[in-house]
């Protein structure tokens, strides 16, 4: 027997705990499906769990660590009711409403939840560069998490790859403890903001390789170095470092709405211009997982209260209808 | 002591991991860690559960660097089954209850 939520919201970083927040409020009762424990940005709490020093989110002049401001979040929708169960919606079925939310095996006949309302607030997570071996080096050099990870690097000298802020966030923190640290980019300019670039290029412990990208891993059981290649020329050299930090981009987690939800080319989730409805009346989505122009904390909290504001006013009119 | 977990220092990390008994999952861990903090509640619900037939017990890597270089942690949370004070099995990364529990099923 399914169990029925006035709205379920699928993903707990700064957009869904947002309307979570906001939804409690409303008396909605909310469900946050929060997701399971990984290290690989696909967890309860988003990508600030992977974070250290968050600079730039509002009301705190100090910064604030990015798990503890997530644990703030977390804390703020409990408090006023909201229902966080730490597991993973397997399948949905938006073909009819009420729309039916699985956990656990997808493929019992009952959906395990069923709602009027579904915000999703599934986030993004970090790409990987797909060479060979990676999956097998995770944890034994290759990084996706330099706050888990940079401690281990201590007088070592790595690599990280990529250009933007998320990049030369890395770099300057794992400059603490590595002799020094190169970055990796593709192109002979960044895109990351003036902030972190005057840091970064003041930054006597890092390095830049231009133009180069990553082709392959060394070493046996850990690794040892990479080969790199000049995009240009062509030439391939190797860079020997015991420590690889992957900063190149997101993908959004969407596999769950595939051939459910309009989508762009690349995964992004559509929503109306201004709004957060999606093409399916009664589901909205927000936070980084309809937004690849922005991608803050701040703005997916901003959506999340807003896709919260919109579910309320959708549960409204269906009450007015009946 | 069953049903909670240890917390292991340098000093008493050596002679926990090779007295007679259960098998000690060790969970190398630090404070500023966020994935560490997500398997934290996670490893206490095993403690409770397993009782007898599994120790769990957590080091901190800040103040014990030295034990998490002999073991080769290069990443956490990273979580050590050691059995008769050997290491049987590795799992890194913070994963889901049961996926923690499949990855050492095969050791207890």
């Amino acid at each position: 027997m399914s169990e029925f939520h006035d709205v379920i919201i699928i993903g707990s970083g700064p957009a869904g705990l947002t309307a979570a927040i906001y939804t409690a409020r409303a008396s909605l009762s909310p469900l946050v499906l929060e997701g399971e424990p990984s290290s690989t940005s696909d967890q309860p709490g988003g990508q600030l769990m992977l974070t250290t020093e968050v600079e730039n989110f509002p009301g705190f002049p100090e910064g604030i660590m990015g798990p503890e401001l997530m644990s703030n979040f977390r804390a703020q929708a409990a408090r006023f009711g909201a229902n966080i169960q730490t597991v993973k919606a397997s399948r949905v079925d938006l073909s009819a409403r009420p729309f039916g939310v699985w956990v656990g095996s997808p493929d019992t006949p009952e959906p395990t939840h069923q709602t009027n309302a579904i915000i999703v607030a599934t986030g993004a997570q970090a790409l990987m560069l797909g060479l060979d071996r990676e999956t097998e080096l995770v944890g034994h050099g290759i990084s996706t998490c330099a706050t888990c990870d940079g401690f281990f690097f201590r007088d070592q000298e790595i690599a990280v790859v990529g250009g933007g802020d998320s990049a030369l966030e890395e770099a300057q923190f794992l400059s603490r403890f590595a002799s020094k640290v190169t970055v990796v980019h593709r192109r002979s300019e960044l895109r990351a903001s003036k902030i972190m670039q005057d840091r970064a290029f003041n930054n006597p412990k890092i390095e830049f390789l231009w133009d180069s990208h990553v082709t392959s891993y060394l070493g046996e059981g850990s690794l040892a170095g990479v080969t790199v290649e000049n995009v240009h020329s062509g030439e391939s050299s190797e860079l020997p470092v015991t420590g690889l930090f992957i900063a190149i981009g997101h993908q959004p987690n969407t596999s769950l709405f595939a051939d459910q939800l309009e989508m762009k080319d690349n995964g992004y989730l559509v929503t109306q211009p201004g709004g957060t409805a999606t093409n399916v009346p009664g589901v909205f989505a927000v936070g980084d997982v309809q937004d690849e122009v922005y991608r803050q904390a701040i703005t997916a909290a901003g959506s999340g209260c807003a896709g919260a504001l919109e579910a309320e006013r959708w549960l409204e009119s269906l009450h007015d209808a009946s | 002591m069953a049903g909670a977990v240890t917390t292991l220092s340098e000093s008493t990390f050596d002679e926990t991991i090779a007295s007679d008994g259960a098998p000690v999952l060790v969970d190398f861990w630090a404070e500023w860690c966020g994935p560490c903090k997500m398997i934290a509640p996670i490893l206490e619900e095993i403690a409770d559960e397993q009782g007898d037939k599994l120790r769990i017990a957590k080091l901190n890597v800040d103040e014990a660097g030295d034990i998490a270089r002999r073991f080769e942690v290069m990443s956490i949370p990273t979580l050590i089954l050691f059995k008769d004070g050997e290491p049987v099995a590795k799992v890194i990364g913070a994963k889901p209850k049961q996926a923690l529990l499949d990855d050492i099923a095969g050791y207890l």
